[in-house]
């Protein structure tokens, strides 16, 4: 799977048109919200799919939450939780090869 | 913020809104309470509205629309503009009927966000047979018009006795009007399904094999489908948390306005249920008897309150307690632990005849059903 991770970086993420990402104060999370279901998102997986915007790629995504943590071993991190996000059907692809 | 008993969540994330009881299907497994014709008062459009502002303050994020039939009230496209202003994700849980172009349109300007359809079955004789109506052809062409305007659909079909034989061609039908989820729902024994339960209650081999049915078809399907089968605990040994711990996550909004920590608490006797028309949802959810009551374990009896899984189902479902052994306080009979629990091996081991299913009719949810059991109930 490794070899999967060049292509995903050049890649645009954003949101799933079935989900939608928002901000709950009262949960003091991001969530993402289905229908009948929603999931609340940990700090690191609220920050990666805020950027998922379909204007960034994800080496863009990376390099800004790189930026914003100071941080340079988040890589495999972002990539990791975006192929599992694509798996869960959250995140999806622009003009790239999907991971 | 009020002190909570511990184990308490105080967020109620998850709203539902009964926005009135009317209905034009007469469904014979309906969770609806037997008496629904005796609530006339209906809240008023300004009420719902205020209600929903103060259901977004306290946290509730998600909302269902539901009843009785949603669309039998006009203003539901007004409703529904409100809720999204507020930032709610709202689910309008609909039988299809009255959902045409012109509210179809004019709900997804108001913002709605997903549309679950109701089906009784996959073959026109039994949907129209199960909800005393005509209305599978205009079902199809709803789920047409819901995917057209590029809702995201959940089909839903309660299955029982009568229809779990053909649950292989629900998925089917799911699969061809395209919907994204489809729920196939075992029927819970609450209101007419309570009534009906003799006829509607599946037996041990139909339910394993409808799993069978379900778990082959998630391989084959994938993700193009996601199935949500959910199984009455009446054949398991221990019982399913009731709303997912009472009064922590749920809370149901009655037509006229009571305030329930799930869709059935109406029938429960002495709880002494809040109104939104005497109090705020703020004030209901923290601070009222009706929401304290069950929360934590202090209430709980034993053989619940020296187990060491109490924390896993917290006693379980307050109506399946009270329906099966009288006591809302008691433990719940689907426990193998409770001294009750051989009133549910009676149930679920009872063996029916498949011609007594037929004999007896079943008792339809119409509203002359309901006065005439209003009417049997009330001492001569």
């Amino acid at each position: 799977m490794d070899n999967v991770a060049p292509l995903v970086r050049a890649a645009y993420p954003r949101i799933a048109p079935l989900y939608r990402f928002q901000w709950e104060a009262a949960q003091n999370a991001y969530v993402l919200l289905f229908p009948e279901g929603m999931v609340q998102l940990n700090v690191a997986a609220g920050e990666i799919l805020r950027r998922c915007d379909g204007k960034r790629s994800a080496d863009e995504i990376i390099a800004d939450l790189r930026a914003q943590f100071q941080s340079d071993a988040i890589d495999d991190d972002v990539v990791a939780f975006l192929r599992s996000a694509t798996g869960d059907g959250w995140v999806e692809w622009r003009d790239a090869v999907t991971p | 913020m009020s002190a909570l008993p511990a184990g308490a969540a105080t967020v109620p994330m998850w709203m539902v809104a009964e926005l009135t009881y009317r209905c034009p299907l007469h469904c014979a497994f309906c969770s609806n309470p037997v008496d629904f014709a005796k609530v006339q008062n209906e809240l008023t459009t300004a009420e719902w509205l205020r209600v929903l502002g103060e259901a977004r303050a306290l946290g509730a994020v998600q909302l269902g629309l539901t009843g009785g039939e949603p669309l039998s009230r006009p203003d539901l496209e007004q409703i529904v503009a409100e809720a999204h202003r507020l930032g709610f994700y709202t689910n309008l849980i609909t039988s299809g009927v009255g959902l045409n172009q012109t509210r179809m349109r004019a709900l997804k300007d108001a913002g709605l966000d997903h549309v679950q359809l109701s089906f009784q079955d996959s073959t026109r004789e039994l949907n129209d047979f199960l909800s005393s109506t005509r209305t599978f052809e205009l079902k199809r062409r709803v789920a047409t018009l819901i995917k057209d305007h590029g809702f995201p659909m959940v089909m839903n079909c309660v299955i029982h006795r009568l229809n779990i034989d053909h649950v292989d061609k629900i998925i089917d039908l799911a699969l061809e009007i395209g919907a994204e989820y489809l729920e196939l729902a075992n029927t819970q024994f609450y209101g007419w399904a309570d009534l009906n339960r003799a006829q509607l209650l599946p037996t041990r081999q139909q339910l394993a094999h409808s799993e069978a049915v379900v778990s082959a078809y998630r391989l084959r399907i994938g993700n193009r489908l996601k199935i949500l089968h959910v199984i009455s605990d009446l054949y398991e040994t221990r019982p399913k948390r009731c709303m997912n711990g009472w009064g922590t996550t749920f809370m149901v909004i009655a037509p006229d306005g009571l305030v329930m920590p799930c869709h059935a608490a109406r029938m429960l006797p002495g709880l002494n249920l809040p109104s939104v028309r005497d109090a705020s949802l703020r004030d209901i959810w923290l601070d009222s008897p009706a929401f304290n009551r069950f929360r934590g374990d202090q209430w709980m009896p034993e053989p619940c309150r020296s187990c060491p899984e109490k924390a896993r189902d917290l006693g379980g479902c307050r109506c399946q307690a009270f329906l099966l052994t009288g006591d809302i306080g008691a433990t719940d009979p689907v426990c193998d632990k409770s001294p009750q629990h051989a009133t549910v091996l009676e149930i679920v081991n009872a063996p029916l005849a498949p011609k007594a299913a037929i004999e007896r009719p079943l008792l339809f949810r119409t509203p002359e059903n309901s006065r005439q059991l209003l009417a049997d109930a009330l001492p001569p």
